[in-house]
């Protein structure tokens, strides 16, 4: 079976150890996680975790039915229309071209954040494969440090 | 009423009707074990080790459907207990496990006796807890009796911090729980059923899979009566033994790696197989691609994640057995033709009067199955059986005429020596008027031996019958079979002296090493009432047949072995 990329919106109690809940099951089953992120959900006592994760169609099944039997889990949400966004900040040194570095981050709906004596910091917002884009055609600005953000989605 | 979290403890067991706890004292639970030596209304039992606590706890609720109450300490008291929790896991057990924990203050501190409780038992629980207040303590009592024993059951840990425990506050037990997140469906989907209805009124050669569910719903009658209504042949796994009755003509054997031939060609040859309340575990299809080619499948679960876990589903219907069956069987009544799978019945026949569960009984040296069958025939229906884990449990699991759900228990998941010696300690306190039968081996009982002076000390008679070979003999088999005999650590020719040891401890040893003394030695223990160990040397070398290698197709079963 063909392995696909699925981005799960879990939404569960905003409670102690139910991280470890979620990230102990996928290590425990050996599941896949490509990227984690989690928050709590505004005027609620609820979590909303976002897990991107590979596996063929047996495997993702399994994996939403796990997650949804975690007592603490009250919905579990197979993307499949959706918008999906991945932040990444990136530094670079100050002895860079900063009018072209500006021009790429513009390119995909970022710019710079902060710039000091001797760095500036870009953060974009985009699509994980145009963030992947975004990446290798920064390299040339010699990147120092590169924080990915990980995936949050939103159904349409 | 205002009352300390260690009191609130107990009268949450009491309003929940529990009769009797299995524990173990030390320090971060003590508090709450004061609370219990100043009530009367729940026994406590006192066994010699966590581990057995739990499994004590575990036959207790498997003999009698409730669910089955342990106690232990922080630190190595909960670490002793995790073995038992997760065989109580794997088979769906309904416990509520109580652990002491250091107090909130010192938690996070690498504190004497401190162990991250709830971090060790996720995987192994079906829900657990780390009491962070007083005020949350009742909530979550209710809550873990709750989740234990609704849905797919399981066991819950609920780990209270020392400090809790002393600190005093007002207690009002909920009545309800509300857990938003937690709404198992009983209800089986009426469309999914009437689909499934159909195929098996089209199918020609359809096959009740009968697992461990059927136990756990207490559904074994509906299945009694569905396969009679329709005619259909049922198969047990090693967790639904007794389900349909030994005496059921409909009853093809138990499937599986060392299930009857019958059983294992009628799950490889059926065109539809109806699951019920079992979940396709390997030691039961074996390899996969192989297993049942030609059936369609219908999977009634109460767990969705078993649904297609595993095998292909055409019909997935979840919900509790006695919901589904129900709607089948009213369904079923008016339109079922059971002439329609007459010659299949008759193919099953013939592979069981073809390769029939069979042993070479001897003269010279007791045979495993002959005492097995031998007990069947003094004490049958009578009593309730556990056994430990190994050659000797698949041999009653084929050999001992089960009557009834509940009849039978042991750890079919986990697997865990040393489980049926304090399981039937349990069951025993749980059906007292039952006599308790606990089938071991010489590897096994000496994993919890220590409980003999558990069931001397309460006057729990439990009978435990050691098929000693001299062997770890599971294990033994496969080097025979499959690492040409190469007996590495499997060969126990040193031995304590069961019969001392037995007495020792205040019990009753009987050696018997004939049929004779067999007998002689069973009538005593039944007349004795008292715990005892009864060491039964057989047959060496004898192995469990048939037996599927492990990874091999379900119809290629080996049905004897010639020594070369």
């Amino acid at each position: 079976m063909q392995e696909v990329r699925r981005v799960i919106s879990v939404i569960a109690m905003n409670e102690s150890s139910v991280l470890a809940r979620v990230s102990g099951l996928f290590a425990g089953r050996g599941y896949n996680i490509e990227s984690l992120t989690v928050a709590p959900i505004p005027k609620s006592n609820l979590s909303r975790f976002t897990i991107v994760t590979k596996g063929n169609a047996k495997v993702i099944e399994q994996i939403t039915k796990q997650l949804n039997k975690l007592i603490s889990t009250l919905k579990v949400i197979e993307h499949e229309e959706m918008v999906e966004k991945e932040m990444v900040l990136i530094k670079f040194s100050a002895n860079e071209s900063l009018a072209d570095i500006k021009a790429l981050c513009s390119a995909y709906n970022g710019g710079i954040v902060n710039a000091g004596e001797n760095s500036v910091i870009v953060m974009i917002a985009d699509e994980s494969k145009r963030i992947e884009y975004f990446l290798s055609a920064a390299q040339r600005y010699n990147p120092i440090e590169i924080v990915r953000g990980g995936v949050v989605a939103i159904e349409r | 009423m205002k009352m300390s979290g260690a009191q609130m403890v107990c009268e949450a067991l009491i309003a929940e009707g529990v009769t009797t706890v299995f524990g173990y004292p030390g320090g971060a639970i003590m508090n709450v074990y004061d609370a219990i030596y100043k009530q009367s209304k729940f026994e406590h039992i006192l066994t010699r080790h966590e581990q057995a606590a739990v499994h004590a706890a575990d036959g207790y609720a498997r003999a009698t459907g409730k669910v089955g109450v342990a106690m232990v300490t922080s630190g190595p008291g909960f670490t002793n207990a995790v073995t038992g929790i997760a065989t109580a896991f794997t088979d769906s057990i309904p416990l509520v496990v109580i652990s002491g924990q250091v107090p909130l203050s010192l938690i996070g501190t690498d504190g004497f006796q401190e162990i991250d409780a709830v971090g060790i038992s996720r995987p192994c629980t079906k829900h657990n807890y780390l009491v962070g207040s007083l005020e949350e303590l009742p909530r979550i009592m209710k809550e873990a009796f709750y989740i234990a024993s609704s849905g797919r059951p399981g066991p819950v840990l609920v780990d209270i911090p020392k400090d809790i425990t002393a600190e005093m506050g007002e207690f009002v037990y909920p009545k309800e729980v509300h857990i938003p997140t937690y709404k198992p469906s009983y209800k089986g989907n009426d469309r999914q059923i009437k689909k499934a209805v159909e195929a098996i009124l089209n199918a020609k050669k359809p096959l009740l899979y009968l697992g461990g569910g059927v136990v756990l719903s207490n559904a074994g009658k509906l299945v009694r009566e569905l396969a009679a209504l329709a005619q259909i042949p049922a198969v047990e796994t090693l967790m639904a033994r007794g389900v349909m009755g030994y005496e059921n003509p409909l009853l093809i054997g138990m499937l599986g790696m060392h299930g009857s031939y019958a059983s294992n060609m009628a799950m490889s040859e059926t065109d539809l197989i109806v699951s019920l309340g079992a979940r396709f575990d390997d030691r039961v299809t074996g390899k996969l691609s192989e297993f049942a080619k030609y059936a369609d499948v219908i999977h009634v679960d109460i767990d969705p994640a078993n649904i297609g876990k595993l095998v292909d589903v055409d019909y997935p219907i979840v919900g509790s057995i006695t919901d589904v069956l129900e709607k089948m069987i009213s369904l079923l009544k008016h339109s079922v033709k059971p002439d329609r799978y007459q010659a299949w019945r008759e193919i099953l026949a013939r592979y069981n009067e073809l390769h029939p569960l069979k042993y070479d009984d001897s003269d010279e040296v007791l045979k495993p199955q002959w005492v097995i069958q031998r007990v069947g025939e003094l004490i049958g229906k009578d009593a309730v059986i556990t056994s430990d884990v190994g050659q000797h449990q698949m041999w009653v699991a084929q050999f001992y005429p089960f009557d009834r759900p509940r009849q039978w228990i042991n750890s079919g998941g986990l697997g865990t020596m040393g489980f049926g010696f304090p399981a039937a300690i349990g069951a025993k306190r749980g059906v007292p008027e039952k006599i308790v039968v606990n089938f071991t081996g010489d590897g096994s009982i000496l994993m919890n031996m220590q409980e003999l002076v558990t069931a001397a000390e309460y006057k729990i008679p439990v009978i435990n019958i050691i098929l000693n070979n001299h062997f770890l003999g599971m294990v033994r088999q496969w080097q025979t079979f499959f690492y040409d005999k190469r007996y590495s650590e499997t060969d126990l020719s040193f031995q304590p002296n069961f019969k001392a040891l037995a007495e020792a401890c205040g019990g009753i040893g009987y050696d018997v090493t004939t049929k004779k003394e067999f007998d002689e030695a069973l009538k005593d223990a039944l007349k004795q009432n008292k715990v005892c160990f009864m060491n039964v040397a057989i047959n060496r070398f004898e192995n469990v047949l048939p037996m599927v290698p492990a990874g091999g197709a379900l119809y290629n079963m080996l049905l004897e072995h010639k020594d070369k």
